[in-house]
Protein backbone atom coordinates (compact mmCIF):
# COMPACT_ATOMS: atom_id res chain seq x y z
CA UNK A 1 0.00 0.00 0.00
CA UNK A 2 2.85 2.32 0.89
CA UNK A 3 4.58 1.57 -2.41
CA UNK A 4 1.37 2.36 -4.19
CA UNK A 5 1.04 5.78 -2.51
CA UNK A 6 4.71 6.53 -3.38
CA UNK A 7 3.93 5.66 -6.98
CA UNK A 8 0.92 7.99 -7.03
CA UNK A 9 2.95 10.81 -5.45
CA UNK A 10 5.70 10.38 -8.02
CA UNK A 11 3.15 10.41 -10.80
CA UNK A 12 1.56 13.59 -9.42
CA UNK A 13 4.94 15.28 -9.19
CA UNK A 14 5.80 14.27 -12.75
CA UNK A 15 2.44 15.55 -13.95
CA UNK A 16 2.94 18.87 -12.14
CA UNK A 17 6.40 19.29 -13.71
CA UNK A 18 5.02 18.53 -17.15
CA UNK A 19 2.19 21.03 -16.64
CA UNK A 20 4.65 23.67 -15.51
CA UNK A 21 6.88 23.08 -18.54
CA UNK A 22 3.89 23.20 -20.88
CA UNK A 23 2.68 26.45 -19.32
CA UNK A 24 6.15 28.00 -19.66
CA UNK A 25 6.39 26.95 -23.31
CA UNK A 26 2.90 28.25 -24.07
CA UNK A 27 3.61 31.57 -22.34
CA UNK A 28 6.88 31.97 -24.20
CA UNK A 29 5.21 31.17 -27.51
CA UNK A 30 2.45 33.66 -26.76
CA UNK A 31 5.02 36.32 -25.92
CA UNK A 32 6.90 35.60 -29.14
CA UNK A 33 3.67 35.94 -31.11
CA UNK A 34 2.98 39.29 -29.45
CA UNK A 35 6.56 40.38 -30.13
CA UNK A 36 6.14 39.59 -33.84
CA UNK A 37 2.95 41.66 -34.25
CA UNK A 38 4.57 45.07 -33.72
CA UNK A 39 7.38 44.59 -36.26
CA UNK A 40 4.82 43.16 -38.70
CA UNK A 41 2.77 46.35 -38.49
CA UNK A 42 5.93 48.44 -38.70
CA UNK A 43 7.24 46.65 -41.77
CA UNK A 44 3.86 46.90 -43.46
CA UNK A 45 3.72 50.64 -42.85
CA UNK A 46 7.36 51.13 -43.88
CA UNK A 47 7.08 49.16 -47.12
CA UNK A 48 3.74 50.74 -47.99
CA UNK A 49 5.19 54.22 -47.68
CA UNK A 50 8.32 53.21 -49.61
CA UNK A 51 6.26 51.76 -52.47
CA UNK A 52 4.19 54.94 -52.54
CA UNK A 53 7.38 57.02 -52.71
CA UNK A 54 8.84 54.87 -55.49
CA UNK A 55 5.59 54.99 -57.45
CA UNK A 56 5.47 58.77 -57.19
CA UNK A 57 9.16 59.34 -57.85
CA UNK A 58 10.77 56.36 -59.61
CA UNK A 59 14.07 58.20 -60.09
CA UNK A 60 14.58 58.15 -56.30
CA UNK A 61 13.90 54.41 -56.11
CA UNK A 62 17.51 53.47 -55.38
CA UNK A 63 17.74 55.71 -52.33
CA UNK A 64 14.29 54.68 -51.12
CA UNK A 65 15.10 50.98 -51.50
CA UNK A 66 18.34 51.31 -49.54
CA UNK A 67 16.59 53.12 -46.71
CA UNK A 68 13.66 50.69 -46.84
CA UNK A 69 15.93 47.65 -46.61
CA UNK A 70 17.76 49.00 -43.59
CA UNK A 71 14.45 50.02 -42.00
CA UNK A 72 13.08 46.52 -42.48
CA UNK A 73 16.19 45.02 -40.93
CA UNK A 74 16.05 47.34 -37.92
CA UNK A 75 12.35 46.64 -37.41
CA UNK A 76 12.99 42.92 -37.70
CA UNK A 77 15.52 43.21 -34.88
CA UNK A 78 12.57 43.71 -32.51
CA UNK A 79 11.09 40.40 -33.59
CA UNK A 80 14.49 38.74 -33.22
CA UNK A 81 14.79 40.05 -29.67
CA UNK A 82 11.36 38.52 -28.93
CA UNK A 83 12.54 35.29 -30.51
CA UNK A 84 15.68 35.18 -28.40
CA UNK A 85 13.63 35.72 -25.24
CA UNK A 86 11.40 32.88 -26.43
CA UNK A 87 14.28 30.45 -26.97
CA UNK A 88 15.84 31.34 -23.65
CA UNK A 89 12.61 30.88 -21.67
CA UNK A 90 10.50 28.38 -23.49
CA UNK A 91 12.43 26.27 -25.94
CA UNK B 1 -6.42 70.57 -68.21
CA UNK B 2 -5.96 70.08 -64.52
CA UNK B 3 -8.05 66.92 -64.66
CA UNK B 4 -5.91 65.69 -67.52
CA UNK B 5 -2.74 66.29 -65.49
CA UNK B 6 -4.20 64.48 -62.52
CA UNK B 7 -5.23 61.61 -64.76
CA UNK B 8 -1.72 61.37 -66.25
CA UNK B 9 -0.18 61.49 -62.80
CA UNK B 10 -2.45 58.69 -61.60
CA UNK B 11 -1.63 56.63 -64.69
CA UNK B 12 2.10 57.07 -64.03
CA UNK B 13 1.67 55.99 -60.40
CA UNK B 14 -0.37 52.94 -61.42
CA UNK B 15 2.19 52.03 -64.07
CA UNK B 16 4.96 52.27 -61.49
CA UNK B 17 3.01 49.98 -59.17
CA UNK B 18 2.41 47.34 -61.81
CA UNK B 19 5.74 47.47 -63.61
CA UNK B 20 9.08 46.60 -62.11
CA UNK B 21 12.12 48.67 -61.24
CA UNK B 22 15.04 48.05 -63.55
CA UNK B 23 18.66 48.78 -62.80
CA UNK B 24 21.01 47.80 -59.98
CA UNK B 25 19.59 46.48 -56.71
CA UNK B 26 21.01 48.58 -53.83
CA UNK B 27 19.89 46.11 -51.15
CA UNK B 28 22.07 43.41 -52.71
CA UNK B 29 25.07 45.74 -52.51
CA UNK B 30 24.25 46.60 -48.90
CA UNK B 31 23.88 42.93 -48.03
CA UNK B 32 27.17 42.01 -49.70
CA UNK B 33 28.86 44.68 -47.58
CA UNK B 34 27.23 43.37 -44.42
CA UNK B 35 28.11 39.75 -45.19
CA UNK B 36 31.72 40.74 -45.87
CA UNK B 37 31.90 42.64 -42.59
CA UNK B 38 30.14 39.78 -40.81
CA UNK B 39 32.77 37.36 -42.04
CA UNK B 40 35.49 39.78 -40.91
CA UNK B 41 34.16 40.06 -37.33
CA UNK B 42 32.98 36.43 -37.07
CA UNK B 43 36.28 35.10 -35.62
CA UNK B 44 36.20 37.80 -32.94
CA UNK B 45 32.57 37.04 -31.98
CA UNK B 46 33.25 33.31 -31.94
CA UNK B 47 36.31 33.85 -29.76
CA UNK B 48 34.29 35.93 -27.29
CA UNK B 49 31.61 33.22 -27.19
CA UNK B 50 34.30 30.60 -26.64
CA UNK B 51 35.74 32.55 -23.71
CA UNK B 52 32.32 32.99 -22.07
CA UNK B 53 30.52 29.71 -22.92
CA UNK B 54 33.31 27.38 -24.00
CA UNK B 55 33.41 25.22 -27.11
CA UNK B 56 29.61 24.89 -27.24
CA UNK B 57 29.36 28.66 -27.17
CA UNK B 58 31.81 29.02 -30.03
CA UNK B 59 29.86 26.58 -32.21
CA UNK B 60 26.55 28.19 -31.28
CA UNK B 61 27.99 31.62 -32.03
CA UNK B 62 29.13 30.49 -35.46
CA UNK B 63 25.67 29.04 -36.07
CA UNK B 64 24.00 32.30 -35.00
CA UNK B 65 26.24 34.40 -37.27
CA UNK B 66 25.47 32.10 -40.20
CA UNK B 67 21.73 32.38 -39.46
CA UNK B 68 21.84 36.17 -39.51
CA UNK B 69 23.91 36.40 -42.68
CA UNK B 70 21.60 33.97 -44.50
CA UNK B 71 18.61 35.94 -43.21
CA UNK B 72 20.02 39.18 -44.67
CA UNK B 73 20.83 37.47 -47.96
CA UNK B 74 17.32 36.01 -48.22
CA UNK B 75 15.70 39.37 -47.51
CA UNK B 76 17.83 41.12 -50.14
CA UNK B 77 17.24 38.41 -52.74
CA UNK B 78 13.51 38.56 -52.14
CA UNK B 79 13.36 42.35 -52.56
CA UNK B 80 15.70 42.42 -55.56
CA UNK B 81 13.90 39.58 -57.32
CA UNK B 82 10.37 40.87 -56.83
CA UNK B 83 11.18 44.57 -57.44
CA UNK B 84 12.13 43.65 -61.01
CA UNK B 85 8.61 42.28 -61.52
CA UNK B 86 6.46 44.93 -59.79
CA UNK B 87 6.33 47.15 -56.73
CA UNK B 88 3.04 45.58 -55.66
CA UNK B 89 4.59 42.13 -55.71
CA UNK B 90 7.60 43.44 -53.82
CA UNK B 91 5.36 44.74 -51.05
CA UNK B 92 3.60 41.41 -50.70
CA UNK B 93 6.87 39.51 -50.86
CA UNK B 94 8.43 41.64 -48.13
CA UNK B 95 5.48 41.12 -45.79
CA UNK B 96 5.17 37.39 -46.37
CA UNK B 97 8.95 37.13 -46.52
CA UNK B 98 9.10 38.54 -42.99
CA UNK B 99 6.87 35.75 -41.74
CA UNK B 100 8.68 33.09 -43.76
CA UNK B 101 12.11 34.21 -42.60
CA UNK B 102 10.99 34.26 -38.97
CA UNK B 103 9.61 30.75 -39.44
CA UNK B 104 12.87 29.61 -41.03
CA UNK B 105 14.91 31.03 -38.14
CA UNK B 106 12.57 29.32 -35.67
CA UNK B 107 12.92 26.04 -37.58
CA UNK B 108 16.71 26.36 -37.76
CA UNK B 109 16.91 26.83 -33.99
CA UNK B 110 14.21 24.25 -33.20
CA UNK B 111 16.06 21.55 -35.13
CA UNK B 112 19.29 21.98 -33.16
CA UNK B 113 17.86 22.83 -29.73
CA UNK B 114 18.68 19.40 -28.31
CA UNK B 115 22.03 19.00 -30.04
CA UNK B 116 24.96 18.41 -27.74
CA UNK B 117 26.93 21.39 -29.03
CA UNK B 118 24.21 24.03 -28.74
CA UNK B 119 24.30 26.77 -26.11
CA UNK B 120 21.06 28.76 -26.32
CA UNK B 121 22.33 31.84 -24.42
CA UNK B 122 25.31 32.05 -26.76
CA UNK B 123 23.11 31.57 -29.80
CA UNK B 124 20.60 34.21 -28.71
CA UNK B 125 23.23 36.74 -27.78
CA UNK B 126 25.09 36.24 -31.04
CA UNK B 127 21.90 36.63 -33.08
CA UNK B 128 21.05 40.00 -31.52
CA UNK B 129 24.60 41.36 -31.40
CA UNK B 130 25.41 40.34 -34.99
CA UNK B 131 22.15 41.65 -36.42
CA UNK B 132 22.25 45.04 -34.69
CA UNK B 133 26.02 45.40 -34.95
CA UNK B 134 26.15 44.82 -38.69
CA UNK B 135 23.22 47.16 -39.27
CA UNK B 136 24.77 49.91 -37.18
CA UNK B 137 28.08 49.46 -39.00
CA UNK B 138 26.37 49.67 -42.38
CA UNK B 139 24.32 52.69 -41.33
CA UNK B 140 27.50 54.69 -40.91
CA UNK B 141 28.29 54.29 -44.61
CA UNK B 142 24.74 54.56 -45.92
CA UNK B 143 23.92 57.67 -43.87
CA UNK B 144 27.05 59.45 -45.09
CA UNK B 145 26.41 58.35 -48.68
CA UNK B 146 22.81 59.59 -48.69
CA UNK B 147 23.34 62.89 -46.90
CA UNK B 148 26.71 63.89 -48.28
CA UNK B 149 27.49 61.99 -51.50
CA UNK B 150 30.73 63.90 -51.88
CA UNK B 151 31.95 62.61 -48.52
CA UNK B 152 31.15 58.99 -49.31
CA UNK B 153 33.59 56.95 -47.24
CA UNK B 154 35.67 54.24 -48.81
CA UNK B 155 34.41 50.75 -48.04
CA UNK B 156 36.78 48.36 -46.25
Amino acid sequence: MEAFSHLIAAFDQEQADADKAAAAAASAGFAYGLAAIGPGIGIGYLVGKSVEAMARQPEAAGMVRTTMFLGIAFTEALALIGFVVFILIGL
Amino acid sequence: MNDLDNSNSADTAVAAMTTGLQGPAPEVKVTKDMVRRGLIVAPLLIAVCAVIWGMDGALSGAYGIALILVNFALAAALIAGTARISLGLMMGAVLFGYLIRLALIFLAVFLVRDAGWISLPALGTTIIVTHLGLLAWEMKYVALSLAHPGLKPTRP
